[in-house]
């Protein structure tokens, strides 16, 4: 379900840049995310990857450049690293409810989806690294957002879960029909669930589909060439993965292979 | 019933304590214990300039200790000094200066104590009215803060992408706190409001599985707090602010006991 130049744009930044401390952190930075699309910013760290996720979400203001971001815009942000103070009381289920009133009946079944239906009465403070970050998923999940926004959502997940969690995301843009903006400084993985890459490295250095960002000399010039070797060799080796339930997943185009196509 | 000066000191101390547990809460998931405290040394000084320009006192306080809160939000801003060193010399410079105003008043007989310690028992029905109403307008804005600033708590940056207004809550919040220092000064005196604050919502958190619950137990321990205090310090002829802090210390010591004991015996069997 790729998404099509006439899907309407949920979010646009032109030429932003953010400025700190005298210095910039990202400037002129062009991008857009359509309804339907998977758009992925990868870059080394300090790039300016969360800082330009933060100036379109309008967390931090742009010191040049602007954002067009649609006021009824339903936003569903799941950030980096986020730490809820542990005299705070909360559990899993009261945490689905943060933002708005949600029926159990939407709780179990985002739950459900991101695998942790029988955590929903546990504190948060007791869940693991992976359970909580599917916990906050499942938030940003519940409020039925036009754009989820991802900061390096597979932190500490191990590779099997890594590749479940990216398609559990190609599930959920399809099934909501909405936009994603994923933040990620590895690349194998992202690179296939993604329709659109951008790289960034204080500026845009270049952005396209997966492929053609991997063989661009800028990119190769930022990751060495190692790196889109290594995305070669492995497409070459893991072009799919077995899930858990026996379905045979190709990480090439994040679907499931039909029965003949195997 | 009413001119019975102990239940008069009862109904106030009540009233306090059940606007103070959902704040207090707030004050303990943000992490705010020493910023409430120079809120409330600054009253001191709210004291003095409302004296000088002969205004009420609680509208002296709350303006002070406003202004305060919004002084430190922006100094934290310009970041040229940690927070806890910008608090330090705001708690204390604002305490000294409201101290030596008040000494230079020669013309006004001030009861320094009072307003340190509380004066619980001289309540009086005008205060019992600005205690109910004005806890009323805390608890009202804070229901209808409640679900940003919690979100903000729990994360700022989420709650400012998913459009709750972060900035918004915390400024309500603030003259919320300026609120409460400046009509519950009287009971317990501005060196012990933070800990009618923080000392019941401390308590609640052993016992509550939600932010929401929290709030509810720490009112009512402080409820239980304010009447154990006062009947003590009635039996014991003890001064009443403090007996009540003592009464809420007792009781966040004895739910220390009662979770240890319960770990002890889970050992035992």
């Amino acid at each position: 379900m790729a998404p099509r130049d006439s899907d309407p744009i949920l979010i646009r930044a032109e030429g932003v840049g953010v400025r700190r401390g005298g210095r910039w952190l990202v400037r002129q930075v062009d991008l857009a995310v359509r309804r339907g699309e998977i758009v992925t910013l990868i870059g080394p760290n300090g790039s300016g990857k969360s800082t330009t996720a933060k100036a379109l979400m309008g967390i931090v203001e742009p010191d040049e450049g602007r954002v067009e971001r649609g006021a009824a815009l339903r936003v569903g942000y799941v950030p980096q690293r986020i730490q809820i103070d542990p005299t705070l009381p909360m559990t899993v289920r009261r945490l689905m409810r943060l933002t708005g009133p949600h029926p159990e009946h939407e709780i179990d079944t985002v739950l459900e989806q991101v695998g942790i239906a029988d955590l929903k009465a546990a504190p948060v403070h007791g869940l693991s690294g992976g359970e909580f970050q599917r916990a906050l998923l499942a938030r940003a999940l519940i409020r039925k957002p036009d754009l989820m926004v991802l900061d390096e959502p597979v932190q500490g997940v191990d590779f099997a879960g890594e590749i479940a969690l990216y398609e559990l995301i190609g599930e959920i843009r399809d099934r909501l029909d909405c936009g994603v903006l994923l933040i990620s400084h590895d690349l194998h993985i992202v690179m296939a669930a993604t329709d659109t890459v951008v790289c960034l490295n204080g500026h845009v250095c270049c952005h396209g589909t997966p492929s053609s960002v991997a063989e661009s000399p800028e990119y190769r010039a930022l990751f060495g060439s190692h790196a889109a070797h290594a995305l070669a060799v492995y497409r070459h080796h893991h072009d799919h993965a077995h899930l858990p339930d026996g379905r045979v997943v190709s990480l090439a185009s994040g679907k499931e292979e039909g029965g003949g196509a195997g | 019933m009413l001119d019975d000066f102990f239940a008069r000191a009862l109904i106030a101390g009540t009233g306090v304590a059940l606007m103070a547990g959902p704040l207090g809460c707030f004050i303990i998931w943000r992490r705010m214990a020493y910023f409430g405290d120079t809120m409330a040394h600054s009253a001191l000084l709210g004291v003095a300039l409302a004296l000088l320009l002969e205004v009420d006192l609680i509208v002296g306080v709350f303006a002070v200790a406003a202004t305060i809160s919004i002084a430190l939000i922006f100094l934290q801003r310009r970041g040229m000094l940690s927070t806890d060193s910008l608090l330090g010399i705001l708690a204390h410079s604002t305490l000294a200066l409201g101290l030596v105003i008040v000494s230079l008043m020669a013309w006004v007989r001030v009861d320094l104590l009072g307003y340190l310690f509380g004066d619980i028992l001289a309540v009086s029905r005008t205060d019992l009215i600005a205690i109910y109403l004005g806890g009323t307008v805390v608890l009202a804005a804070l229901a209808v803060i409640w679900r940003s600033l919690l979100t903000a708590t729990v994360n700022g940056e989420i709650a400012q992408a998913e459009g709750l207004h972060p900035e918004r809550a915390r400024l309500v919040f603030m003259l919320l706190m300026a609120t409460v220092i400046a009509i519950s000064m009287k009971i317990v005196g501005i060196l012990l409001i933070t800990s009618l604050l923080i000392i019941p919502a401390a308590t609640a958190r052993r016992f509550a599985a939600s932010p929401e619950q929290m709030a509810v137990l720490a009112s009512a321990l402080g409820v239980v707090a304010v009447l154990l205090g006062l009947v003590g310090s009635l039996k014991l002829d003890t001064p009443p602010g403090p007996s009540i802090v003592v009464a809420a210390l007792i009781l966040f010591l004895l739910s220390l006991l009662r979770l240890s004991g319960r770990q002890g015996s889970g050992v035992a069997s």
